[in-house]
């Protein structure tokens, strides 16, 4: 502990400190603009400017360290005198056109002027102007705004790892530019929005769409993949204007991808806003009743064996549940799953699906080996983190196949089922670093899960670590599987799975046409040759559901509604409605509610209160069920492949948005115009 | 006046062939393995005591910053690294060393690098000196031809080698932290400080920067003793220095000198006077661009060296005397430094980014008559604003010529600018109308 006296006040803070942080904990607020805690410190805007005994300058807190018997000061007439000198050569060439721009009201440079600014101009000469830059189709510039803090440079360039912004030029003259004036090829570029203290940097798609003081914000979770960042959502009447992260420093710290934050105008597009039937091949507009009817008449002439049933990616807890309950009770099939894809799953433990080291986990370990993931695509945020850890502990990573760019280095090994048994086989260079590491993490992808030998390997792993256990401390837990989809975990502990062999028997068996009715719950990544089937699709988005749908009935989407989700380290967070449903469209639970009182003239449920009730019930009761099926016992050689994402396109709400489809165009352009050819 | 035998750059005008034997014969390259038997520690000390004070500027005790390198080698190597981006306008003593002396520096190098731990120097040449670096380098070879560095270096078993790095032409890169990331291949710069260079420098390995005159001086000094060169010049300011006199005098030149002689007397005998005779002086920058300037009363009777220059408000800096006569315009020419500040700034740091553009508009505007009375106080609260808030020492380096000025000649920028605000002399023009609109 180092004791220094801040103000008059003595105060004891750990080492490592910077003054900035030091006098933060002594109650003195500092202005800064460069300073940014999760960056790298630039010391540039000299904002934070506070008197130290023994100096003759004022200093720059930011960039101090807190030592021992440091007497500061932070409220001398010097020290303001000092910060309204800085102010007013920021503002000297701010072009002050705060009524038209869109940081206004949110604004560090506003803000901190209140404080420190002049009532009135003593420059007299011309503004500086500074042309604009392409910067994709998510940043819209307004470079003669920019006051040159740099955060956005130590962003890219640290968090994103992609070394794309930079400054050119120097003196008044410089300039911050991508260079060749192109897209930012990152997932998360436009947190440096965010950053931005002042409007240089802002939002393209939410350009001139509203003021910050209009908005109701709304606190909830994201849904466009497992990681659950947290995000706040704005909305102007019902329309969602903007996606911001929220601090968690255990999942997503400051940042959101691109998709969480930009897909949300996909909620205005392509939206079911009445209940369909197709007839004829033509899908006609029906009411509620006539629906309803419809499915009752389909149901009552088939029997149960025949009805199946598959949830979506993006579906919540409350609706998985309700439409368990149904299947069990009201239809009697058992024939209800949740993958989309034919992946393996071992439900008999908990751990057999979570990422168990924690996304906080990462940052600790020192050797990484991915096997059939993308992390890059497949979980933005936690890619982030394994960045991060790389870069803070030199962390090695190893993966099975080329993942392509992931933003650091790894070593790519030989994509055979063989070669990865030889490290479990205590066999090969990969198990001397394994044997050696003090934290290893092993991820195991989607597409690893879709081999044959998946339960043989995971099982060869299992029982690796619980030999080595005694390298590791108690808790650390070396095996992590990455979910790719936002509803995937939530699934797995309602047991929304269906299987014999661990695989998914539902889609099997729907690739043979052995189903009359299968019901898609907000289910758009399915694909199977339909031959008589009668699909009832549920859900927000006329998308691949809804086209091979004969019946759809129109439900919220995730904003529309408040629901929960577990993400991929098994973290249950509630999701909050943020604004309305369109049209007639009605909450999942409840048009179950309503079939089941025309089928057997019951409702499931009397309301939500009592479905999550319930709900939780069943986690508590079912989490040490047991769960029989007969794996395929056997090595089999094979070849992990990553799958390919389309990233920008990977949800039904993803590809309903116009910026996503911009955003997917520039990442194919980059590609092209590419030296790599 | 300086005697010929203390003199420690003989061929500062290349009278004599500046190749090795002729520098041998000069006197460089001898005792030095003695001067190595003698231990790292007694050199450092032997520099104390000839007090000698770095010639880039600002003036710091070598000696002492040598002793801040760490005393053992841990698991990161040390290195020396020469300032030879020598930028400031008006100073050219670093370029005769390059040319005519360059084993005096070589060999000083090899010293310093032998007093603080380091097998590796990094010469940092500005990009203009191409020919300059040419002829180091040259130099280098020859050393190297005589095995007086390199693997054993002049028989003193320390292994020792000198690259050349040139600069691309940055004003800034000579600070020294700018050029530490220069040299790494990043964006010239300015580091924050602390960490200093003698602890995390180049490549975040202890680093020591020294002056190309600083360590050119240091293998004579040890040969003669540090009491030798302490008897020279005035108590704390000791030794002998270049002066490199310029501006509006009848014979420019660089001229070796004891610190602490009269600037008249460096005017008058060494560089054949002011033009137009001493009476036609207006005032004379002592020091290199950056320092304030003098007028000529103080001219009369201050001494050169750090002390009484600083007394006196202004610097030795670089000791690059600047010497402006009446027929020069002083607005005009400090608007001109001040465009060269302007235009040199890095960028990184607020005040000096936006201050140095805007004192230079100001002046310029001052020297044409277009600027309020006002506008002088203004001009003078600005260049307060930007002195000591910035990263490095540029914000002094841009704000004190213009302090200088006002300081010494704020009658004269009165009398000329008369400009008056159209809205205070037509009240009915609204106070918010811009006011470049309006007919004046």
């Amino acid at each position: 502990m180092i004791k220094l006296r801040v103000n008059d006040l003595d105060i004891e803070v750990e080492e490592g400190l910077t003054v900035l942080q030091a006098c933060e904990k002594a109650g003195a607020e500092i202005p800064r603009f460069c300073y940014h805690e999760k960056l790298s410190i630039a010391g540039n805007c000299r904002m934070c400017l506070v008197e130290m005994e023994k100096s003759a300058k004022p200093i720059a807190s930011c960039a101090m360290p807190a030592a021992d018997g440091m007497v500061i000061k932070t409220n001398t007439e010097k020290v303001e005198k000092a910060r309204k000198g800085v102010m007013e050569f920021l503002l000297a060439n701010h072009p002050l056109d705060c009524p038209v721009c869109d940081q206004g009201g949110e604004c560090d440079l506003q803000d901190q002027s209140m404080f420190y600014g002049i009532d009135k101009s003593r420059f007299k000469e011309n503004k500086r102007y500074v042309p604009e830059k392409y910067m994709g189709p998510l940043i819209k510039t307004q470079m003669t705004r920019c006051i040159h803090c740099t955060r956005c440079i130590r962003f890219a360039t640290e968090v994103a790892g992609v070394p794309e912004l930079g400054a050119i030029g120097r003196g008044e003259d410089m300039q911050i530019t991508t260079y060749l004036e192109k897209s930012m090829k990152s997932e998360l570029s436009a947190n440096v929005i965010d950053l931005c203290p002042v409007g240089a940097l802002t939002s393209k798609p939410y350009v001139f769409e509203a003021r910050p003081w209009e908005l109701k914000k709304t606190e909830t979770i994201d849904v466009m993949d497992a990681v659950g960042s947290n995000i706040r959502v704005d909305t102007y009447g019902w329309e969602v204007k903007r996606v911001l992260p929220r601090i968690n420093e255990d999942i997503n710290e400051e940042w959101i991808s691109n998709k969480t934050r930009y897909a949300c105008d996909g909620l205005k597009n392509q939206r079911l806003d009445t209940p369909y039937f197709k007839e004829n091949n033509k899908l006609k507009e029906v009411s509620w009743s006539r629906a309803y009817e419809i499915l009752k008449d389909k149901i009552k002439n088939t029997v149960s064996e025949k009805i199946a049933g598959i949830t979506g990616d993006l579906t919540n807890m409350e609706t998985m549940y309700s439409v368990k309950e149904f299947f069990d009770k009201i239809l009697k099939s058992k024939y209800l799953d949740s993958r989309s894809e034919d992946i393996f799953l071992n439900l008999s433990d908990r751990e057999n699906y979570l990422f168990n080291s924690s996304i906080n986990g990462i940052e600790e370990s020192d050797l990484i080996i991915l096997i059939g993931t993308n992390p890059r695509f497949e979980a933005t945020m936690l890619n982030a983190r394994i960045r991060k850890s790389y870069l803070n502990n030199k962390t090695k990573i190893y993966s099975f196949g080329n993942a392509g760019d992931l933003t650091y280095d790894y070593e790519i090994i030989d994509n055979t089922t063989t070669e990865l048994n030889n490290i479990f086989e205590k066999k090969g260079d990969l198990y001397q670093v394994l044997k050696n590491s003090k934290s290893p993490l092993i991820i195991f992808g989607e597409s690893f899960m879709k081999l044959k030998s998946a339960y043989y390997i995971f099982e060869k792993c299992k029982s690796f670590f619980k030999e080595h256990e005694n390298n590791y401390t108690n808790d650390w837990k070396p095996i992590n599987i990455l979910s790719k989809n936002a509803s995937s975990v939530g699934s797995y502990d309602l047991r929304i799975i269906y299987t014999e062999d661990g695989y998914s028997t539902v889609l099997k068996k729907i690739n043979n046409n052995e189903f009359d009715i299968i019901f898609l719950f907000g289910q758009d990544n399915i694909n199977f040759k339909k031959n008589n089937e009668f699909v009832v699709y549920i859900g927000s988005h006329g998308d691949n559901g809804a086209d091979m749908a004969d019946l759809i009935l129109p439900s919220p989407a995730y904003t529309e509604q408040d629901g929960h989700f577990v993400n991929l380290e098994g973290k249950i967070q509630k999701a909050y409605k943020a604004s309305y449903p369109t049209g007639s469209s009605k909450e999942e639970w409840e048009i179950i509610n309503n079939i089941s009182e025309i089928l057997v003239n019951k409702t499931l449920f009397k309301d939500k209160d009592y479905l999550l009730d319930s709900m939780k019930n069943y986690l508590k009761l079912n989490a040490s069920a047991k769960y029989n099926f007969h794996p395929n016992l056997n090595l089999v050689k094979e070849n992990i492949f990553i799958d390919d994402i389309d990233y920008y396109y990977s949800n039904v709400v993803a590809r309903a948005s116009k910026t996503m489809r911009e955003c997917r165009d520039a990442m194919i352009e980059t590609k092209k115009t590419g030296t790599e050819g | 006046m300086l005697k010929d035998e203390d003199r420690i750059f003989k061929n500062l005008y290349n009278d004599r062939s500046s190749d090795i034997n002729s520098a041998i014969l000069r006197g460089d390259w001898t005792k030095t393995k003695e001067i190595f038997s003698k231990g790292k520690e007694w050199i450092i000390n032997e520099i104390k005591t000839s007090e000698l004070r770095g010639r880039g500027g600002a003036g710091f005790p070598t000696g002492l910053k040598w002793s801040f390198a760490p005393k053992e080698v841990g698991s990161r190597p040390h290195y020396l690294v020469i300032n030879a981006d020598e930028s400031e306008p008006g100073t050219c003593k670093d370029r005769d060393i390059l040319r005519f002396e360059p084993q005096k520096l070589i060999e000083g190098c090899l010293i310093a690098s032998y007093a603080v731990n380091a097998h590796v120097c990094y010469v940092y040449i500005r990009g203009e000196y191409f020919n300059e670096g040419q002829r180091l380098q040259k130099a280098i070879d020859e050393a190297y031809e005589k095995n007086l560095i390199g693997k054993n270096a002049a028989g003193t078993g320390w292994d020792f080698d000198i690259h050349i790095h040139y600069g691309a032409g940055a004003y800034i890169c000579g600070e020294e932290t700018a050029l530490l990331e220069s040299l790494e291949g990043k964006k010239g710069q300015p580091r924050l400080k602390p960490p200093f260079p003698a602890l995390v420098g180049l490549y975040g390995c202890p680093t020591i920067i020294n002056n190309v005159e600083t360590i050119a001086v240091v293998p004579t000094i040890l040969r003669k003793g540090g009491k030798w060169f302490a008897s020279l010049g005035k108590p704390k300011n000791t030794g002998t220095k270049i002066f490199c006199i310029s501006g509006n005098v009848n014979k420019p030149c660089n001229v070796e000198e004891e610190m602490g002689v009269p600037l008249k007397e460096l005017i008058e005998k060494h560089a054949g006077g002011v033009i137009g005779g001493w009476d036609n002086l207006k005032a004379v920058i002592p020091g290199g661009s950056s320092m304030p300037l003098l007028p000529k009363d103080i001219c009369e009777t201050v001494t050169m060296d750090f002390d009484s220059l600083i007394n006196n408000k202004s610097g030795l800096g670089t000791a690059g005397v600047v010497v402006i006569n009446k027929d020069q315009d002083i607005i005009k020419c400090m608007a001109r430094i001040a465009r060269f500040y302007k235009h040199e700034s890095c960028g990184q740091c607020t005040p000096c980014r936006e201050g140095s553009g805007w004192m230079w508009r100001m002046l310029e505007r001052m020297a044409k008559g277009e600027a309020s009375k006002e506008e002088v106080e203004m001009l003078m609260d600005v260049t307060k604003q930007i002195e000591g808030h910035t990263i490095c020492a540029f914000g002094e380096g841009s704000s004190w010529p213009v302090q200088g000025l006002i300081r010494h000649f704020k009658k004269e920028i009165m009398e000329r600018n008369n400009f008056k605000p159209i809205i205070n002399k037509d009240r009915k023009i609204p106070y918010l109308v811009d006011q470049h609109l309006l007919d004046k």
